[in-house]
Parts: C-alpha cells; sequence; structure tokens
C-alpha cells in the first residue's frame, strides 16, 4: 500500500484542498485587508507631507516671452499635457496681485519661447497683496535716492530691519498700550454702569463715583492720545524707507521697507541659502500670525486655540467619564436600566457631531452661558461675555462629544482588574470605597489614559461642532495671555481643523492658499501625534508601574 | 439527622473558635454546601480537604463573608465566631475581615511597595502615625519569616519579590491587622517544594497565636501541619476528626479511599 511522505503532498491537485483546509485563504484575505489599509493611510500621509513640506522652499523665477509680444515673470508651477482639442498649457505663479488681479496665469505652452532665469529677478514676500515679482530699481529714503544698482540690494538689507522695528514697536504700542487704555476705560465705564444698575430706580448714583470715574476717564483718554501720537510717527517713521521696483513688463512699483517680509533672488541663491530661507519660513509659520485673510504668515493663533481647547476638553471629559464608568461598574444595581444606559452611551458615540454642536449652541451658549451674563456681567449687556461662542463652550461641547469614549475604555479596564486584587484589599478590612480608590483605580489607570488618548484625537480633528460653538476665522487675542484674569475662557479662539476649512474653501485666493492647506494639515496632524505620544508615554510609565512581576 | 450534630474532634482543650451549625449554600439553584456543621479549635490548624468541587474553599469563603461578593449566592444555618453571629443584620462586615484575615490561592500583593503592601491592612482602618506602622511592618514580616529578606528593599516594588516570598507577604500583610482567624486557600499550591517548606514552617509558628484554617489539595501537607482535618466530598462533611486519625484510621470508606488515593 502506498503512504504519502510526511514532507511532500501526495499529487498537486490536493494542494488548493490543502491549502483551505489550513485556512490560508482567510489569513491571505486578512493580510491583504490589512496591507490595503495601510497603503491608503500611506498615501495620504505621503500625499500631505510631500504637498506640505514643499510649501516654504525658493523656487526659481523664469521669464519666458509670449507670442503677442508681452513679456511673463514667475515660478512655473504646474504643466499639463495636451488634452484632444485643448493644447499643454504651462501654470505661472506671476504675483503681483495689484497689479494683475491674478496671482497664477495657465499659457498655452506654444506660445511661449525664450525661457530663461534672470539673476538678477527679485521675490519679495510682503505684508499684504501677496509675492512682487520683478526687479530692484533703486532704494530711496524720503524720496531722495540712496542706491541703485547692484548697491540698492545690499542697501534694502541694510534698511530693512530697522524698518520692520519700526513698524513692529508701532503695532505693539497699538495693540499692547492702547488696548489695555481701552479696557481700562471700558472698566471704569462698566463700573459707573453696574452702579446704575444696583442702585433703586429713579434714586441719582453717588456724586463721588461718578466724578472719579469721569476722571479717570478723561486721564485715560489723555494717555491714548499721546500712544496714539507715538505710534503714528513711528509708523510714518518705518515708511520713510522705499524701494523701488519694476516688473517685467515695465511698471514701476514703490514698496515701503516696512512692509518687505523678505526680499530674495531664488535663481542665484546656494542650497545653503535655500535651506536657511526654507527654515526661516516655516519657523515664522508656526510662530507668527496670519496674514491676507489667512492665505499667508502663520498659523500660531490657530496651533494655540487647537491644542488649548483639546487640553481643556480633556481636564473636562477625564474625570466626568471615570466617574460615570466607576459608577455604572461598581456602584450601579446591573440590571435593564444599566443596560440601556450603556447602549444609549454607545449610542452617544455614533450622533453626528454637528447635532453636538447644536446642542452646545442651545445649552451652554445661550442657556449657561445667557444665565451666566444674567448673574454675572450684568452691566455688559446687552453685549454677551459668555452668552456668545467661545473656547470654553467649545471644549465642553467636545467633551460631551467624547465621554463615551471615555466611559467604555475606562468601564473596560476596571474589569480588566484582577478580582484577587480586589479581595485582597477586602479581606484586610478595607471598605469597598477605599478598594476602589486605592487599589481599581491605579490598576485602571492605564486603560483610562487609554480612553483619553482616544478621546483627544477625535476631539483635536472636529471640526463641525467648532463652528457653531466659538471658532472664528481670525481671533484678534489669544484665550491665555498677560492681562488678568490670564485665562479668558469667554473669548473665540481660531482652531487648525477650521483653518483648514476657511483657507481652502473660503479663501479668495484658492490656488494661492492650496499648498498651505497641506502645511496646515501636515502640522495638525503633527500636533494630534505629539499630543498622544504625551499621553502614551505618560500611560507607559504608569504601566511598567503597576505591571505583575515574577512567577 | 447527619450534619445537625456538630461533628468534633474528641480533645479538645479551648471552646471551639468557630461554630458551624446547618450551614446551606446555593449557588442560584445549585447547591454547593449540605447541612455542614462543624467546630473548629482555637490556637489550632484546621484543614479542609477533599476533592475539587466539594465546597471547602466556598465553605472558608464563608467564614469572613467573602460570598458576598460573588452574585446570587444564598446562605442558610449559622456560623458563629467566638460566639457572635456572623450572619447577623447589625454586624459590620469590615469589623469581621479585620477578625478574620485570608490569604489566598494565588499571591495577590498590592502594586506598592512591600512596606505599603504590609501597612494597607492598618492605613485602611485609619492608622498613619510612621512610627506605629513602622513597628507593625516589622512585626509582621518577621512573624511572616520575611524580615531578613526583605528588610534592605521595604520601600521597592513588592512585585519583585519570589513567588514563595510573594505569598509570605501576603501572610504578612494579614498578620498586620492581628485578626483572630487566618483563613488560607490553598497557600502553596502555586509555589516549589522549598517555599511550600517556608510557608509550612510559617504556619507552625502561627498557631501559637491565630487560629488557622486551611485549605489544601495536598495531603502530605495537611498530614504534617494540621491539627484537625475536615475531608469533604460533594458539598457535605464527610468526615471531621484529628488528623492522625484520619490520615491513620479514617471512619469512613470514603475518607480511606480519599486519603489513601483511590479516588479524587
Amino acid at each position: 500500500m502506498h503512504r504519502p511522505t510526511l514532507t511532500q503532498p501526495t499529487q498537486s491537485a490536493s494542494r488548493i484542498a490543502q491549502l483551505f483546509r489550513r485556512g490560508d485563504h482567510w489569513l491571505w484575505l486578512c493580510g491583504g485587508a490589512l496591507g490595503l489599509t495601510v497603503l491608503l493611510i500611506t498615501g495620504l500621509l505621503l500625499l500631505v507631507v510631500a504637498n506640505g513640506f514643499t510649501y516654504f522652499w525658493p523656487y526659481k523665477i523664469t521669464a519666458v516671452d509670449r507670442a503677442d509680444g508681452t513679456k511673463l515673470m514667475g515660478v512655473v508651477t504646474a504643466t499639463q499635457p495636451a488634452v484632444k482639442e485643448t493644447p499643454a498649457q504651462t501654470q505661472l505663479r506671476v504675483g503681483n496681485r495689484e497689479l494683475n488681479n491674478f496671482d497664477f496665469i495657465w499659457v498655452p505652452t506654444v506660445q511661449l519661447t525664450n525661457f530663461h532665469q534672470p539673476p538678477d529677478a527679485v521675490q519679495i514676500e510682503r505684508q499684504e497683496n501677496g509675492d512682487f515679482i520683478g526687479f530692484l530699481q533703486r532704494v530711496e529714503v524720503k524720496g531722495q535716492t540712496v542706491a541703485s544698482g547692484d548697491a540698492a540690494w545690499t542697501k534694502l538689507h541694510e534698511l530693512q530691519p530697522g524698518a520692520r522695528a519700526l513698524a513692529a514697536q508701532a503695532k505693539a504700542i497699538q495693540r499692547d498700550g492702547i488696548g489695555a487704555v481701552n479696557a481700562r476705560m471700558q472698566r471704569a465705564k462698566l463700573r459707573l454702569r453696574s452702579a446704575q444698575l444696583k442702585a433703586p430706580t429713579g434714586a441719582a448714583i453717588d456724586p463721588l463715583l461718578k466724578a472719579s470715574v469721569e476722571t479717570e476717564v478723561a486721564a485715560l483718554q489723555s494717555d491714548y492720545d499721546k500712544l496714539r501720537a507715538v505710534s503714528g510717527e513711528l509708523v510714518a517713521r518705518s515708511i520713510e524707507a522705499q524701494a523701488v521696483l519694476r516688473t517685467i513688463d515695465g511698471q514701476e512699483k514703490t514698496i515701503p521697507l516696512a512692509s518687505i517680509v523678505r526680499a530674495f533672488r531664488p535663481n542665484t541663491m546656494s542650497l545653503v541659502e535655500k535651506f536657511g530661507h526654507y527654515l526661516s519660513r516655516a519657523a515664522d509659520f508656526v510662530t507668527g500670525e496670519p496674514r491676507e485673510s489667512n492665505t499667508e504668515g502663520g498659523v500660531f493663533p490657530a496651533i494655540f486655540g487647537t491644542v488649548m481647547m483639546t487640553l481643556i476638553m480633556s481636564v473636562v471629559v477625564t474625570p466626568f467619564g471615570v466617574i460615570a464608568a466607576f459608577y455604572l461598574r461598581e456602584y450601579a444595581k446591573q440590571g435593564l436600566i444599566v443596560r440601556l444606559v450603556r447602549i444609549a452611551i454607545n449610542n452617544l458615540a455614533g450622533v453626528p457631531s454637528i447635532v453636538f454642536g447644536v446642542f452646545g449652541l442651545g445649552f451652554f451658549v445661550y442657556f449657561v452661558g445667557g444665565g451666566i451674563d444674567q448673574v454675572f456681567f450684568p452691566e455688559r449687556l446687552p453685549a454677551p461675555t459668555f452668552g456668545t461662542g467661545g473656547i470654553l463652550w467649545a471644549s465642553l461641547t467636545l467633551a460631551l462629544l467624547t465621554v463615551p469614549v471615555v466611559i467604555v475604555a475606562t468601564e473596560e479596564s476596571i474589569a480588566a482588574v484582577p478580582r484577587g486584587a480586589r479581595e485582597g484589599s477586602l479581606a484586610l478590612g478595607a471598605s469597598k470605597f477605599q478598594t476602589i480608590f486605592n487599589i481599581v483605580l491605579p490598576a485602571s489607570v492605564p486603560g483610562i489614559l487609554t480612553g483619553v488618548i482616544l478621546a483627544m484625537a477625535r476631539g483635536a480633528g472636529e471640526v463641525a461642532p467648532l463652528m457653531i460653538t466659538g471658532v472664528v476665522k481670525l481671533a484678534p487675542e489669544l484665550p491665555l495671555d498677560g492681562s488678568y484674569p490670564f485665562f479668558h475662557l469667554d473669548r473665540k479662539f481660531m482652531h487648525l481643523g477650521f483653518h483648514i476649512y476657511d483657507v481652502g474653501f473660503q479663501s479668495p485666493n484658492i490656488e494661492a492658499a492650496k499648498p498651505m492647506v497641506f502645511t496646515t494639515t501636515l502640522l495638525l496632524i503633527s500636533i494630534v501625534v505629539f499630543l498622544n505620544l504625551f499621553a502614551i508615554g505618560l500611560r507607559d510609565r504608569i504601566r511598567r508601574k503597576y505591571q505583575t512581576g515574577a512567577f | 439527622m447527619p450534619g445537625r450534630e456538630a461533628a468534633r474532634p474528641a480533645a479538645t482543650a479551648l471552646p471551639p473558635k468557630i461554630r458551624v451549625r446547618g450551614l446551606d449554600l446555593f449557588y442560584g439553584a445549585k447547591q454547593a454546601l449540605h447541612a455542614v456543621a462543624l467546630d473548629i479549635a482555637e490556637k489550632k490548624v484546621t484543614a479542609f480537604i477533599g476533592p475539587s468541587g466539594c465546597g471547602k474553599s466556598t465553605l472558608l469563603r464563608c467564614f469572613n463573608r467573602m460570598n458576598d461578593l460573588v452574585d446570587g449566592v444564598r446562605i442558610r444555618g449559622e456560623v458563629l465566631l467566638g460566639g457572635q453571629d456572623i450572619h447577623a443584620p447589625n454586624l459590620d462586615v469590615i469589623e469581621l475581615r479585620k477578625r478574620v484575615g485570608m490569604v489566598f490561592q494565588k499571591s495577590n500583593p498590592f502594586p506598592k511597595s512591600i512596606y505599603e503592601n504590609v501597612a494597607y491592612g492598618l492605613r485602611v482602618a485609619g492608622v498613619s502615625q510612621k512610627a506605629a506602622l513602622d513597628g507593625v511592618v516589622e512585626k509582621s514580616l518577621r512573624g511572616a519569616a520575611l524580615w531578613d529578606e526583605v528588610k534592605d528593599r521595604l520601600h521597592e516594588s513588592a512585585l519583585g519579590l519570589s513567588g514563595g516570598q510573594q505569598q509570605r507577604l501576603c501572610i504578612a500583610r494579614a498578620v498586620a491587622v492581628e485578626p483572630d482567624v487566618i483563613l488560607m486557600d490553598e497557600p502553596c499550591s502555586a509555589l516549589d517544594p522549598i517555599a511550600t517548606a517556608k510557608v509550612e514552617e510559617l504556619i507552625h509558628e502561627l498557631k501559637k497565636q491565630f487560629t488557622i484554617v486551611i485549605v489544601t489539595h495536598n495531603m502530605q501537607q495537611a498530614a504534617r501541619c494540621s491539627d484537625q482535618t475536615a475531608f469533604f466530598y460533594l458539598g457535605k462533611l464527610i468526615e471531621y476528626a484529628e488528623t492522625r486519625t484520619i490520615f491513620m484510621n479514617p471512619a469512613n470508606a470514603q475518607t480511606e479511599a480519599y486519603v489513601s488515593g483511590r479516588f479524587g
């Protein structure tokens, strides 16, 4: 009788059967599904990284002649091959928005001749109107030419920091000095108003108080006028130095040095200079304030708002979720009602986030916030203080949105605490509460943190509910600053997620804003990763402390 | 009627520490203990033996009302500790558990330092003076023959100890609250022979001060360290007598079959 050897399948025909018997087809299916998922995520990240990282790079400026005799100069940003009747096209970023009314132009490639890269082509990043691309003619101070030709380029870099500093000084006075005076004046007036509200109807308010407020207001008014004069003078001095430039088609343009953020000649920059330029722009992006309806400049207020909102949310959601989970798991009588509550919690996680936003607007903003205004800030009404969207309400709304995640994770980690640990504590005469507080809670901290990590990841990326509970396109002040009471939880704030939506879909100059969308996305992803790494590090430290050893 | 009359070994000098009468215990509809009645002598070691599922651990867990934690448990009959009914409605379970300590099958030190493990029972009872705690910790660790091994690392994690040390730490933890009775639920089943020998030695020492009830699967262990032995089978107390009698000259045929290794 023939017996198959152990190492060889008897016939090749039975290989398929063997494969099915071993369950290899399931293995391949599972592996394939995982592979596809990883591929998609990697692709998405690569797309974001590739587009996000190139935003700050100084590309060379190309000058071309058009068939109609005019000339163009700019950065070649895209080319498109011929499709049927449409000829091949080239896209140039020509800048000079105030002269052309556009930044980008598509031109049929056949019309373009004489591609060259003039070494003295200048690109200027400005405070407004986007970039200027052209040639530097001369530098003037108070209308007098101080340098022209090659010397002008050196002179420009020599004078520009001074002019920028003057402008920055003027801005600081406007923002901090005048802002503080305004706030104090407002407070003085509110004192009077509040006294008026408290006084019985018809009764005159204390004349002494009135007089003191009036003197204070007068003094503040004179401070205000002085500061205005100083800042006006600084502004006037800052714009004394100007650069006169010429576009490729011969138009002249005068730009004050104070409004030049950066002037550079990409065609003659070395690689090291280009890297320096790249890093300096990237640093500006992370630490600077937005310009030109958010399409230029930095996103610092949005980073700050995102991080602060996520942290407030975590601080609120963690105790609430943990306490709820402990009650559900340890104290509530297990039965129909608790089962229904659990189902409700799980379903809460599936409610569209905009619904939470609407609830937050109705409950937190109008009901709670409106109530706070009535009780604590009646003198400011009808202008709302807490009765309008703000970072506190947005954070609370997100806390509500993410609390199911924390509850579920906490419940699971409580259930995973070994029975022996509980019994050991109870057998020593500890009460149920002491056992939970001393033994169960510490042991379930890693699981709780897992829930908080998930909640943070979800919360930081959420946009829809924020749009109606406190996020704005441009917030003049940060929700945390040096003026009393430091935490301004009533203030509106900026958020990277909303910034992406706003820049990408609501800005007037979408073509120019596109790279910024990728960069902002990259930044948002990095922040979420960073926050998560922090929480994971914390969790691992605690886990090491409580891991069961020996045996 | 078997069980109504208390089984009691012949010579007991002191009045019984624990007195069990007509104890029935149900897990839901399933009855786990049938009319158990026995007396446990003070400052002696009483061993419960029997095959798995015979109810010996369940009975042990009745003595400090650990079964309260299990859903659907019903108990009938009485358990008296020093004459006091432990199921009385006004009894404070926390006080009961301070008087009846327990050591578990799997050593379960808390994820805290060695010192904090021993001090835990006192801390939850509200003792916080360092001097008092220090004294008790040292005394308990000496009592559990662990002091010399751990005195230099009292503030390191208890989870770094070996299995046998962990179990002795659990004994020290139980001793620290100065109970009257210590219940041991198969305390050596997860230990190697050397660690087991140490724990058995310790049991010998402890019985001078405490009443000990030990559940064990290891017949030699029961023979070595107990004064009285109770044999359980299918939730019933089959025979209860001096350990020597149970092993040398059992009255019941089932007991004889079990201790001689012919079933179980």
